[in-house]
């Protein structure tokens, strides 16, 4: 008596939140995606501590050390050195931050520039459509690669120039997701009934429309962080991006490309950590779109 | 069919214009267009030579006219440092980027439709694993070192394939599987999404029940309704592609306009580069206007609405 028995703790039907929590957990893909990011992400904020070496340093003694799985590798420098001697476990572990780092802030300059576009163009309509849809016209037109290089080879490669163009150039698939999310919820009850007790249209687009689309908001976000960084690394793999000595993998496996003859593993090594942390991202961002909003699938 | 063909047209044209005046602009983000071509040495009045021999000393109004007017005739100006008119440049190069374009995206239809098809037929099953497996690969490869390991793979553990130049075939089959293979997912995800859709229809039940064969219905009844959006997509992909290249070909060493616009952007050619830009975008512009044109054609829904 007074005790409730499983069976019947079975029949309650699981709050929303716990059939989220289950879909999340039951997405193998998302699971993945979240795990791989969050290890990432660490590495990155503990580098100092992890790598054991400086990624600038040079030992010009002791150049292009194999890594542990071939012969006459060095314990002191699990993943070998480069043509400088600098430690390539350094340098990747540092370089996680340099790709992180592109991709968050990147992703944010164009998730504002085209979150703004797109509400605006969704939730205003006529004119304003008109011109967002043209301004998106008009950057989808320019190649971006191209762009970008130019731009950066203008005005000199650093990481603040890097990041600031992908910011500039990479809003267009915010502002065309954002515009039909809005155009789907514009006209629902809740909308109207806001309008209807007198809100402001701030309050209206801040706290009724956008927590009803920020879900696809995150999606776009994150597949374009992962553009972000593999746009990042193609420039400085052209040699028109971040600029030596600073640990980029894009910048790597250009340095690498030197000597692959020889030693594939010095663009071995950075590729397939730009692989694991673009696949993690890009999974994750699948992954929140089949769990969040699965009739947005493409 | 002609009110909606004119006002894509209307909107193609202003495209074209912005995306001309923002190449153009891209001479003036320097600073001063002059002091940079003249270099860091020259004295105050050399620079002024320059100036007026460019004739950066107008409006820039006017000099953008000038340079429009110049374009639509296929004059670009003269290359800073190849020393050629840029149109005789570009021309000698486009043959290339459009060979390897074709046969990126031809590579990519061709792998990827087939997959998408068969994952479609049977979902969840082994296949439709693998290719959700090869799309999801392909969409995190870095292309540029896709194609380094496949030089390492095929060029030097090998030997089977020339690693870089553009003098024989041989030499098109790497840029050709990473460029297709960067295109390769989304269509094959398209094609499969596209597929789902359309076997859950009645004509396919139809089909079925009047005994067509299981490849009748697929190809004939199925696909044929499914491969619209993939057309449009593909047409967008090879607008994609062409401007995205200059990775492909600066690794293979292709010696395309992508290639080129490599060498003129790392010497600050910026005739060649500005002209280059307005030429891919031109060929998006053209692709994108072609495929909207042959998707309301094919569907009246779109040039009423």
């Amino acid at each position: 008596m007074g005790t409730v028995s499983p069976a019947a703790e079975e029949i309650r039907a699981p709050s929303p939140a716990a059939l989220l929590r289950r879909r999340i957990f039951g997405h193998y893909g998302l699971v993945f995606g979240i795990t791989v990011l969050f290890i990432i992400i660490l590495i990155a904020l503990f580098a100092p501590l992890l790598a054991g070496h400086d990624p600038y340093s040079q030992d010009l003694l002791a150049r292009m050390k194999p890594p542990f799985w071939m012969n006459g590798s060095d314990p002191d420098h699990i993943l070998g050195t480069d043509h400088l001697g600098r430690d390539y476990l350094a340098r990747l572990l540092y370089g996680a931050r340099i790709s992180l780092a592109i991709g968050f802030i990147a992703a944010l300059i164009s998730g504002l520039i085209g979150t703004a576009m797109g509400v605006a163009a969704g939730y205003f309509g006529g004119r304003v459509d008109l011109v967002v849809t043209f301004l998106i016209n008009v950057r989808l037109a320019m190649p971006v690669v191209l762009v970008a290089l130019a731009v950066v080879a203008i005005l000199g490669g650093s990481l603040h120039v890097v990041v600031t163009v992908l910011g500039l150039l990479l809003w267009d698939r915010f502002a065309v997701v954002m515009r039909s999310s809005v155009l789907q919820v514009r006209d629902l009850e809740y909308v109207n009934a806001a309008k209807a007790i007198g809100c402001s249209t701030r309050r209206i687009i801040l706290s009724e429309i956008m927590p009803n689309i920020v879900n696809n908001l995150i999606v776009v976000a994150t597949l374009e962080m992962a553009h972000a960084i593999l746009l990042e690394a193609a420039l400085s793999f052209l040699g028109l991006g971040v600029q030596p000595p600073t640990p980029s993998w894009g910048l790597m496996i250009s340095e690498g490309k030197q000597m692959m003859l020889f030693e594939p593993w010095l663009i071995a090594i950075p590729g397939i950590a730009l692989f694991i942390l673009v696949l993690a991202i890009n999974l994750l961002g699948d992954g929140l779109r089949d769990v969040t909003a699965p009739e947005n699938r493409g | 069919m002609l009110v909606f063909a004119l006002k894509r047209l209307g909107l193609v044209v202003l495209v074209t214009l912005t995306v001309s005046l923002l190449s153009f602009s891209l001479l003036f983000m320097s600073g001063d267009p002059a002091s940079a071509i003249a270099g860091e040495n020259a004295s105050a009045s050399d620079i002024e030579a320059i100036r007026t021999l460019y004739g950066f000393d107008r409006p820039f109004l006017v000099q953008y006219g000038d340079w429009l007017s110049g374009a639509l005739r296929g004059d670009f100006g003269q290359s800073y440092y190849f020393k050629l008119p840029v149109s005789t440049l570009i021309a000698d190069r486009l043959s290339v980027t459009m060979l390897l374009g074709v046969c990126g995206i031809s590579f990519a239809l061709l792998t990827a439709v087939p997959l998408g098809v068969v994952a479609a037929m049977r979902p969840n099953s082994f296949i439709d694993r693998a290719a959700l497996f090869l799309s999801v690969m392909g969409q995190a490869m870095p292309s540029f070192w896709f194609g380094l390991v496949l030089i390492v793979i095929f060029s030097i553990q090998l030997n089977w394939l020339p690693p870089s130049g553009s003098s024989g075939w041989q030499n098109f089959i790497m840029p050709t599987v990473v460029l297709g293979y960067y295109a390769m997912p989304a269509i094959m995800r398209l094609t499969r999404a596209g597929m789902l859709e359309v076997l859950g229809a009645d004509y396919i039940r139809t089909a079925r029940a009047k005994g067509a064969s299981e490849m009748r219905v697929m190809f004939k009844h199925a696909l044929r309704n499914a491969i619209v959006p993939v057309v449009s997509l593909a047409a967008v992909q090879m607008g994609f592609m062409l401007g995205g290249s200059i990775v492909v070909e600066s690794i293979f060493a292709l010696h395309g306009a992508g290639y080129l616009a490599w060498e003129s952007i790392a010497r600050n050619d910026l005739p060649t580069v500005q002209a280059l830009i307005l030429i891919f975008s031109c060929f998006y512009i053209i692709f994108t206007f072609l495929s909207d044109l042959a998707n309301a054609w094919l569907d009246p829904r779109i040039r009423v609405g």
